[in-house]
C-alpha cells in the first residue's frame, strides 16, 4: 500500500459489512421466488460469492449463483486504445421470472450497471433486479442508477480509486490515488 | 496482448501464434453468448459490413452473416450474378462503391488468389478474406482448429492428415500454416498429381498411401475433389479415386482407428471422398467444425472492428 492510501474498511470492518449486507437480503427475500445472485465479472464476482454463502447458511430455499460478464454490452468498444476482453459468463438456469440480486464491489458512473441490466436479460426476463454494491461513490454517477443494497457510501474524488480486496490473506478496502 | 497484430485477415500466414489464441480465446466467450436464450449482442451496433462473395458459397455465406447479425452489424449482401460486375465493373471499383455508402468492412470470396490482398492495398477498409482462389481461406482454418482443440484440449505435436486434393484447396493451405503455427504434426495424402511442388518448403510431410497416413493420424481432415478448380483431368475416375483415398468404414475397422476425428469443410461429396457411414458417425465433427465457424468469425469480426475508427 503506497503512502498516498487510505484504508475505508479494514479487514473486521469489511466482514461486518458482507455479514450485514447478507442478512439485509435475507430480511427481504421472497420465499415464492426464484432468487439468484449474480456477480459482475470480474470484480464482483468473490464478493458475490461469499454473499451467497453467507445468505444460504441462513434460508432453506435454494437460492442460485452467477457470474456475469458485460464486455459486449458496454458502450466504449472502439472508444479505448485496447481492446476489451471479456471474462466467463456461468448461468446455467433460465432468469425467467426470477429475483435477480445484482452484486458489485464499486458503484462509480454506473455504466457497468446499465450495461449489466441489458446483458442478462439475455438468459430471460426477471420479475425484479436488485442493485448490492459495497462500495456507493456518491456524486459521480453518469446514469440514473441507484442501488438498494449498500456496504459503505463514501465521497472521492476524480483521480483517487476505490479497491476491495477480498484475498484471505488481504481483505480490506482502500482510497488510494494510484492507478489500479 | 489483447489486440491482432494485422489489420486484416487475409491470410493465416500473416497471423502470429498470439493471434490465433487471441481468437480462439475470445471464440469461447463467443461460443458462450450462442448458448444463451437471446444469442445477440450490440458490440457493432454501429458497424456495417458488407459480404462480397464473387463465388458460390453457402456455410461460409450463412455463416458469416449469421456472425455479423449476431454482433448486431448491419449488413449488405453481395453476388456476383445480379451484379455490375457481369457488365464489367472493377473490384476496386465495385468495392468502392459499396465503400462510398459508409460501409466499414469488407468479407471477400474471390476466384483469383490474392484478391483480398489486392483489395486491401487499395480501398480504405478493414477486408476479411473468406476464400480466394486456391491460396487461403483463414477463417475456415482457425474454425478446424479450434474445433480439433475443443476435441482434444490442445493441437501440440498432434498427428494431423489432410486427404484429397490438396493443389486447389485454400482449406489445406490455410490448415497446414494454422496447425503448424499451433505445434502439430501435418502429413498430406492424395494423388501425387494433386500434390503441389511447394509442400516441401511448408515442413509437412507427403504420403500417397491412404492406409499407413490413417494408421499415423489423430485427426483426419478430409477434402473436396475441387472439379470447378481442374482444367485438366488429374486422375482416371471418381471411382478409382475412392477406392484408393476414399474413407469408409472399414479402412478405418480394419486399422483399428476408429476413435479418430473425421473433419471435412463442406461441402461433401458424399461416396466419393468419404462414405456416408463414416462422415454420419460419432466420430464425425463435421457440425462442430459449422457450428464453431460462427463464433470464430465473430471473434474475428470484434477483434478487426476494434480498429475501426470511431
Amino acid at each position: 500500500m503506497s503512502s498516498q492510501s487510505k484504508i475505508i474498511l479494514n479487514a473486521n470492518q469489511l466482514q461486518l459489512t458482507i455479514h450485514r449486507l447478507s442478512c439485509e437480503i435475507v430480511e427481504n427475500l421472497n420465499k415464492k421466488k426464484h432468487t439468484v445472485i449474480l456477480g459482475m465479472q470480474p470484480r464482483g464476482v468473490l464478493l458475490a460469492e461469499e454473499i451467497h454463502s453467507l445468505v444460504n447458511n441462513q434460508v432453506e430455499q435454494k437460492i442460485y449463483f452467477g457470474s456475469l460478464d458485460t464486455t459486449f454490452f458496454r458502450d466504449d468498444f472502439r472508444r479505448r486504445k485496447d481492446v476489451l476482453l471479456p471474462h466467463n459468463t456461468s448461468i446455467d438456469f433460465s432468469l425467467e421470472a426470477a429475483n435477480v440480486i445484482l452484486i458489485d464491489d464499486v458503484l462509480f458512473t454506473g455504466r457497468s450497471i446499465r450495461a449489466g441490466l441489458d446483458a442478462l436479460v439475455s438468459f430471460g426476463r426477471p420479475d425484479s433486479v436488485e442493485l448490492l454494491v459495497l462500495i456507493d461513490r456518491r456524486f459521480s454517477r453518469e446514469l440514473p442508477i441507484q442501488p438498494k443494497y449498500v456496504g459503505k457510501s463514501i465521497d472521492v474524488i476524480d483521480n483517487e480509486h476505490v479497491v476491495v480486496n477480498l484475498t484471505k490473506h488481504n481483505s480490506n478496502v482502500v482510497l488510494s490515488n494510484k492507478e489500479v | 496482448m489483447n489486440h491482432l497484430s494485422v489489420n486484416h485477415l487475409l491470410g493465416i500466414k500473416q497471423l502470429k501464434k498470439q493471434d490465433i489464441h487471441l481468437i480462439f480465446e475470445l471464440a469461447d466467450s463467443f461460443k458462450e453468448v450462442l448458448s444463451r436464450p437471446i444469442k445477440k449482442v450490440p458490440t457493432l451496433r454501429d458497424v456495417t459490413v458488407a459480404n462480397l462473395f464473387f463465388e458460390s458459397s453457402t456455410r461460409t455465406r450463412v455463416s458469416f452473416e449469421l456472425a455479423e447479425k449476431r454482433l448486431s452489424s448491419d449488413i449488405v449482401n453481395f453476388s456476383f450474378n445480379s451484379s455490375s460486375v457481369s457488365k464489367g465493373e472493377t473490384l476496386i471499383d465495385t468495392a468502392n462503391n459499396i465503400l462510398a455508402m459508409k460501409v466499414d468492412m469488407i468479407v471477400l470470396r474471390h476466384p483469383y488468389p490474392g484478391a483480398a490482398e489486392f483489395l486491401s492495398n487499395h480501398v480504405n477498409s478493414v477486408i476479411i478474406n473468406a476464400g480466394d482462389g486456391s491460396h487461403e481461406h483463414p477463417t475456415q482454418a482457425l474454425l478446424d482448429a479450434y474445433s480439433i482443440r475443443e476435441k482434444l484440449g490442445s493441437l501440440k505435436n498432434k498427428k494431423i492428415l489432410i486427404v484429397g486434393d490438396i493443389k486447389h484447396s485454400r482449406v489445406a493451405l490455410s490448415n497446414i500454416f494454422c496447425l503448424k503455427k499451433l505445434g502439430a504434426q501435418v502429413r498430406v495424402c492424395g494423388p501425387s498429381t494433386l500434390l503441389p511442388k511447394f509442400l516441401k518448403d511448408l515442413d509437412v510431410e507427403v504420403s500417397l498411401d491412404l492406409k499407413d497416413s490413417i494408421k499415423w493420424c489423430d485427426v483426419v481432415n478430409i477434402l473436396r475433389i475441387q472439379l470447378e478448380r481442374q482444367k485438366i483431368k488429374f486422375f482416371p475416375s471418381n471411382r478409382e479415386y475412392s477406392m484408393l483415398f476414399g474413407l469408409n468404414k472399414d479402412v478405418l475397422k480394419n486399422l483399428s482407428q476408429e476413435d479418430i476425428l473425421i473433419m471435412h469443410p463442406g461441402p461433401i461429396n458424399r461416396g466419393v471422398e468419404v462414405t456416408t457411414d463414416v462422415i454420419d458417425s460419432n466420430q464425425s465433427i463435421v457440425l462442430d467444425q459449422v457450428e464453431n465457424g460462427v463464433a470464430i468469425r465473430m471473434a474475428v469480426l470484434y477483434l478487426l472492428a476494434a480498429n475501426l475508427k470511431k
